[in-house]
């Protein structure tokens, strides 16, 4: 297909992985921050092609893995209720929280629907005056303009039965919390190149900068992310620490300021908790007082709740690229995508799913050399 | 485990479902739980276990194949057929993948009270075409009708009985490491064009569903003398969860290649905004066929000949090792696993 073929090429990619292999001198450890680059890198094996210097972790981007459970919970307790359409992105379905997931109260009676835009939850509230319509309102800065949109329409329309549940989080203030923690070990990130089309890559610059590392905002197809490793490695071999950026063809350095603009309107920069990894200050979005009316934890009287969660799973240090899915000891056993513990093992995005879902083949091979060896 | 940075927290395990889910229908990993869990150990009979698309029976001296299937599409017309196409098809098809030629068909209608007769109409004669272009009959039936609300307009069951006309034993049980693996022609057209017409979306070219009966190239085979070890038609949960259900049922490791898999450029650009594996979308005109590699010329040879199947392309082989998984080598060159999905694909957030 035009303009993805080319990016998914085969020889191109065996030079760019030579081009590493060339260049790469000393162990480096990179983290790709977004789920997207996680599930291409997994499912073409591009981890594979590279030589054993370099090592990529996954980072805590997919929207899907860091909603906290309480959150799910808040969702499930709303679209339980009588006269209420939920309308949700179609991965947010499977998600469990404290008690069963969406599609178990949709199983159970409740008016679950999957959209593929805010814009369709709308319609749905324009159709259905006496329902309350609900809309999931999850991602990064990537997802923030569309909710955001959906919320200034309904306003100008004089929606009053429509509302968002905001579990919105911004990329920067956890890539901060992963460069300030004791433990990390991360040296250089390839940013999510669909939040910077939105935010731009100025707000990189002061964290590589304060914390030395290498940013290079990368794409999506296995030479995008190639050719970020590439840049990312050359950086780090020669010492620098600069923001580049591989996706051109997408990303402008101040981004797209008509979005940036509605986002402002619509939300406020306000502390989020993050599953997995707790709450981070000044890290997500929720609605600013001209927009309040649209909040569902108000309108549903839910936002009081809080969910203890279990600390069986690991799911927090794999998002934070301190271990990988299979050193977690219930990985594949008690935790499978029919059965997650965690929220990385749901999404396709996932770290743990994408591990599970294409990797399982060469952890048995290991695991038979080990056995081999062991006599 | 590490030392804690944050406060590392995890949700509580999810207990077994307590409700039937959509997933115990979308042709993945729930519905063979519902299967292995509930509907074979409670009947357990010997043709049942073979898990094929049908029956195949022994009555006197004949051999005779026996399927059912229910049909419950939204939207009920759509690019390239309707329910009446897929109702007609599935069972024709099934038999078919029994290597047994369609002789005769059930038909049950559950019909929604107030479902606009001219829609029934359109159903209906599109079930008289399709029966007439497969050579079958439809010898009984049953119509019932539902209160308003309870239904989807309508739903129809069809049984089907064919005959096996060959001394071929044809079942996921008598393929062998060696053997190859045949594709009839590009994959999920049948489910993007279900998935744009339910969602309203628009493509550049219409695109259309497979929806084709499949018994003329499959006798085509036969009547050549082609051995054939197995055969199954690729609907919901598409060519990933056919190859993995015969690759666990016969304990064989199946190994594909991406690049030979045809899957036309619309389909993938569809799947491409979508967020969907084209690998697991559903097909109604679609099968693979597994036989030993020395008939593979001969089989495509034949497969070419035929509208339905003139796409056909080799895709990938059979060995002993790892038994039960299926892998893929990526248009990169490296390997991973074809895992099979949970329900029915959902659409990605971003």
């Amino acid at each position: 297909m035009k303009y993805v073929d080319e990016y998914r090429d085969p020889v191109a990619a065996q030079q760019f992985a030579d081009a590493i292999a060339r260049t790469v001198r000393r162990p480096w450890t990179l983290m790709e921050i977004c789920g997207g680059q996680t599930h291409t890198i997994v499912k073409y094996g591009i981890d594979e092609l590279l030589p054993k210097q370099v090592t990529l972790v996954h980072g805590p981007g997919c929207p899907v893995c860091v909603t906290p459970l309480e959150l799910i919970d808040k969702a499930l307790q709303i679209a339980a209720q009588p006269d209420v359409i939920f309308c949700s992105f179609g991965d947010m379905l499977r998600v469990p929280g404290s008690s069963g997931d969406l599609f178990s109260v949709k199983a159970a009676g409740a008016d679950v629907r999957i959209v593929y835009s805010p814009r369709d939850a709308v319609k749905h509230a324009e159709l259905n005056p006496n329902k309350q319509v609900v809309f999931f309102a999850v991602g990064f800065e990537t997802t923030a303009p569309a909710n955001a949109m959906s919320v200034y329409q309904a306003k100008q329309k004089g929606l009053k039965n429509y509302s968002i549940l905001v579990s919105h989080v911004l990329v920067p203030p956890a890539m901060e919390a992963i460069l300030g923690s004791p433990d990390n070990h991360v040296q250089g990130f390839l940013a999510a190149g669909h939040v910077c089309t939105v935010m731009g890559f100025e707000e990189y610059e002061p964290l590589a900068k304060k914390y030395k590392v290498p940013i290079v905002v990368t794409g999506f197809e296995p030479l995008d992310l190639l050719h970020g490793i590439y840049m990312c490695v050359s950086q780090l071999e020669a010492g620098r620490h600069e923001v580049e950026n591989q996706y051109a063809r997408a990303v402008r350095k101040q981004g797209n300021r008509p979005a940036q603009q509605l986002v402002a309107e619509v939300f406020r920069v306000v502390p989020r908790k993050w599953r997995g990894i707790g709450e981070i200050p000044q890290s997500g979005f929720g609605l600013t007082p001209e927009y309040e009316e649209f909040d569902a934890e108000t309108r549903f009287g839910v936002s009081g709740h809080t969910a203890p969660e279990d600390p069986e799973c690991i799911s927090g240090l794999v998002m934070q690229g301190a271990k990988k899915p299979h050193e977690c000891t219930a990985y594949g056993k008690r935790c499978t995508p029919d059965h997650p513990l965690g929220a990385p093992m749901v999404s396709s995005e996932g770290a743990c799913a994408a591990y599970y879902r294409y990797r399982r083949l060469r952890e048995e091979d290991t695991v038979k050399l080990e056995t081999q060896t062991h006599g | 485990m590490a030392e804690k940075v944050f406060d590392l927290q995890c949700p509580v395990p999810l207990n077994d479902v307590e409700h039937v889910q959509l997933a115990h229908g979308g042709g993945g990993r729930r519905m063979h739980e519902l299967l292995e869990g509930l509907l074979l150990p409670s009947f357990a009979s010997a043709a049942l276990l073979e898990r094929h698309d049908g029956a195949t029976l022994r009555i006197g001296d004949a051999r005779l194949a026996f399927t059912t299937d229910s049909n419950v599409v939204k939207p009920l017309f759509f690019p390239g057929g309707d329910i009446g196409t897929l109702a007609i098809n599935g069972t024709v098809n099934d038999l078919a993948m029994c290597g047994a030629r369609p002789l005769y068909l059930s038909s049950a209608l559950i019909l929604e009270e107030g479902f606009p007769m001219e829609s029934l109409r359109a159903v209906v004669e599109s079930m008289r075409v399709t029966a007439a272009t497969c050579q079958v009959q439809l010898v009984t039936g049953d119509t019932k009708v539902v209160d308003r609300g309870k239904g989807d307009g309508v739903f129809i069951n069809t049984a089907g009985i064919g005959v096996i006309e060959h001394a071929q034993h044809i079942a996921p049980s008598e393929v062998r490491p060696g053997d190859v693996i045949l594709l009839s022609g590009d994959v999920g057209r049948h489910g993007i064009a279900i998935m744009a017409t339910r969602e309203g979306l628009s493509f550049e070219t219409a695109i259309e569903s497979d929806c084709a009966p499949l018994w003329e190239p499959v006798s085509a085979l036969l009547q050549a003398g082609v051995a054939i070890h197995c055969l199954r038609d690729l609907t919901r949960g598409g060519l990933s969860s056919g190859l993995i259900e015969i690759a666990e049922s016969a304990s064989v490791h199946i190994a594909i290649d991406e690049v030979a898999v045809p899957v036309r450029e619309d389909v993938v650009g569809a799947c491409e905004i979508l967020g969907l594996d084209p690998l697991y979308l559903a097909n109604e005109g679609r099968f693979i066929a597994i036989v030993p590699e020395h008939e593979s010329a001969k089989a495509l040879e034949i497969l070419g000949r035929h509208d339905v199947s003139s796409g056909a392309a080799q895709i990938g082989r059979l060995s002993e090792k790892p038994a039960s998984m299926v892998t893929m080598k990526s248009r990169l060159g490296t390997e991973r696993i074809l895992d099979m999905l949970s329900g029915e694909q959902l659409p990605r957030i971003c």
